[in-house]
């Protein structure tokens, strides 16, 4: 049995004597409910039957078998589980796969692949913007997203003026950066990569 | 999570609507902190209304010179809007001062202004707490309250409305605007809009059972420059200690509210009249009232202190 197996079915017995008690406390058991939903993931048109209560980053994960995504805290403070729906970067674990009906998700793996790196991707292994890689794919969904956002125009905490065009300076880039937590530290190197990229797009 | 149905809906009627049938059910728009208290039981809906559906999310001009926020309007979108950024910069100060960029793309206007206290004791669910549980005591009145409110708060609740966002709004003088489930509309002055607690903390806000948010206007611009300062641990994605939302005319005269002392945003039209004074006699007049605990009274000097900083800056 493999890593992942055995740790689910650990959960599936916890689960299995845990129900009755909290059933035998509220009287009536509400039952899981089931919904259907057709998104795009990476350019594949997928349909899935999903418990309601199945967030993005788990339907990508355990659904779809899409790893690459990480489960850091499941609470919005990490950014490990960052992905792109419809260019938008948002915390896959704090949103409901239901309610992504229609959207167009981008993971760390449409990104770019092994043979086929995504300019971000590549810099990140240039510049050393890693050391265990956990937070990695968040950190680069993320950082791709910041660059789209300032040269959108979109301001930040430290844009000195709200009506100016906000740059891709250092600290505008940390500021924008600062819902991806990486615990090894990597910080100033994942700044060097996105200033590659910056530079380069620019 | 516990188990619960989940509903997607077209328009506000039918939002209240379905709300009002179904016993138990909540909105859900950006979810960015339901979610997360759903995750932790602390929310335990039977039921979600997915109202992203409902085309709330446009900023129009209003007749009189004033915005019209839709209820769906990302904080992204409402602190990127061009209008907001020349006319009302305070709001988008305020709003790109809180959360993350993740979080912003999400959590949408009306959901922010709904969203509940980050005390530590209403997050842990074993311990007591008014707020997540009536009539179970407060743990944070002598417990760890270093975060929490210093005015407007009771002996069943400290906690404090967390957001940076309504902060501005209060000193906007913005108006809330809402859908009951009869059908019936009514606008709520952003100064009514949250509620002291007294001793029926569990209620944040004065929204009925299954009232839905439209959208929220802002009066016509008041010119002046506008200032958001906040001070928190960390120099970005935290709650604040103390914040500011301030409008200073060049006269001196002006207007703020202060965010992170109280259960909503805090302003007082008396103690503003004393602005051209400084921040001295302002703080002195606005927390003349204020009931720190041990672990929070060096809220009162922070907010005194912040206070200067953005007068100062305001000044330029």
């Amino acid at each position: 049995m493999s890593r992942r197996g055995l740790l689910g079915a650990g959960a599936a017995s916890v689960a299995a004597t845990a129900v009755p008690v909290s059933a035998a406390q509220v009287g009536k058991p509400a039952a899981p409910s089931l919904a259907k939903l057709a998104f795009e993931v990476n350019g594949k048109k997928r349909t899935l039957q999903v418990d309601t209560r199945t967030t993005l980053l788990d339907a990508l994960r355990e659904n779809l078998q899409l790893t690459g995504t990480k489960k850091g805290c499941d609470h919005g403070q990490c950014g490990a589980c960052t992905v792109l729906v419809d260019g938008v970067r948002i915390n896959s674990c704090l949103s409901l796969a239901v309610m992504h009906e229609g959207d167009k998700i981008t993971t760390i793996e449409g990104l770019g692949q092994p043979d086929n790196l995504h300019p971000m991707q590549a810099a990140f292994i240039k510049h050393d913007g890693y050391q265990c890689g956990y937070c990695t794919p968040g950190q680069i969904c993320s950082a791709v997203a910041v660059l789209g956002e300032i040269k959108a125009g979109i301001p930040s905490h430290v844009t000195a003026d709200l009506n100016g065009r906000p740059t891709a300076s250092n600290d505008e880039m940390r500021e924008r950066m600062s819902g991806n937590i990486c615990r090894c530290g990597a910080y100033s190197n994942i700044l060097e990569a996105m200033t590659d990229v910056a530079e380069k797009v620019a | 999570m516990k188990p619960f149905t989940y509903q997607r809906v077209s328009t506000p009627a039918e939002a209240a609507a379905a709300a009002a049938r179904m016993a138990n059910s909540k909105f859900i728009a950006g979810g960015t902190n339901l979610l997360d208290l759903m995750k932790l039981q602390i929310e335990a809906p039977a039921h979600l209304i997915d109202v992203n559906a409902l085309k709330l999310d446009k900023i129009e001009d209003m007749p009189d010179g004033g915005l019209r926020i839709g209820a769906l309007v990302t904080n992204t979108n409402l602190a990127a809007d061009t209008r907001v950024r020349r006319d009302y910069g305070v709001l988008s100060r305020a709003i790109v001062a809180g959360a993350s960029g993740q979080l912003r793309n999400k959590a949408t206007t009306a959901g922010n202004l709904l969203q509940r206290t980050r005390c530590p004791y209403f997050y842990d669910t074993n311990q007591p707490c008014n707020k997540r549980q009536p009539g179970t005591g407060c743990s944070a009145i002598g417990g760890y309250s270093r975060q929490l409110g210093v005015i407007g708060t009771s002996d069943s609740c400290i906690a404090t409305y967390p957001g940076d966002m309504a902060v501005a709004m209060r000193v906007l003088d913005a108006t809330v605007h809402t859908v009951k489930p009869d059908g019936l509309t009514r606008t709520i002055p952003i100064a009514d809009f949250h509620r002291l607690p007294g001793d029926t903390p569990q209620a944040d806000t004065v929204l009925q059972t299954g009232e839905l948010i439209t959208a929220v206007t802002l009066p016509k611009p008041i010119g002046g420059t506008h200032v958001y300062q906040k001070v928190r641990d960390r120099a970005s994605y935290a709650f604040a200690l103390v914040s500011v939302a301030a409008v200073v005319q060049s006269d001196g005269s002006g207007r703020i509210a202060v965010g992170g002392i109280a259960p909503k945003p805090w302003r007082n039209e008396a103690a503003e009249a004393d602005l051209p004074r400084g921040a001295k006699a302002v703080t002195t007049k606005l927390l003349a009232d204020a009931r720190p605990t041990e672990d929070n009274a060096f809220k009162v000097s922070l907010v005194e202190r912040t206070l200067a900083a953005a007068l100062a800056e305001a000044k330029g």
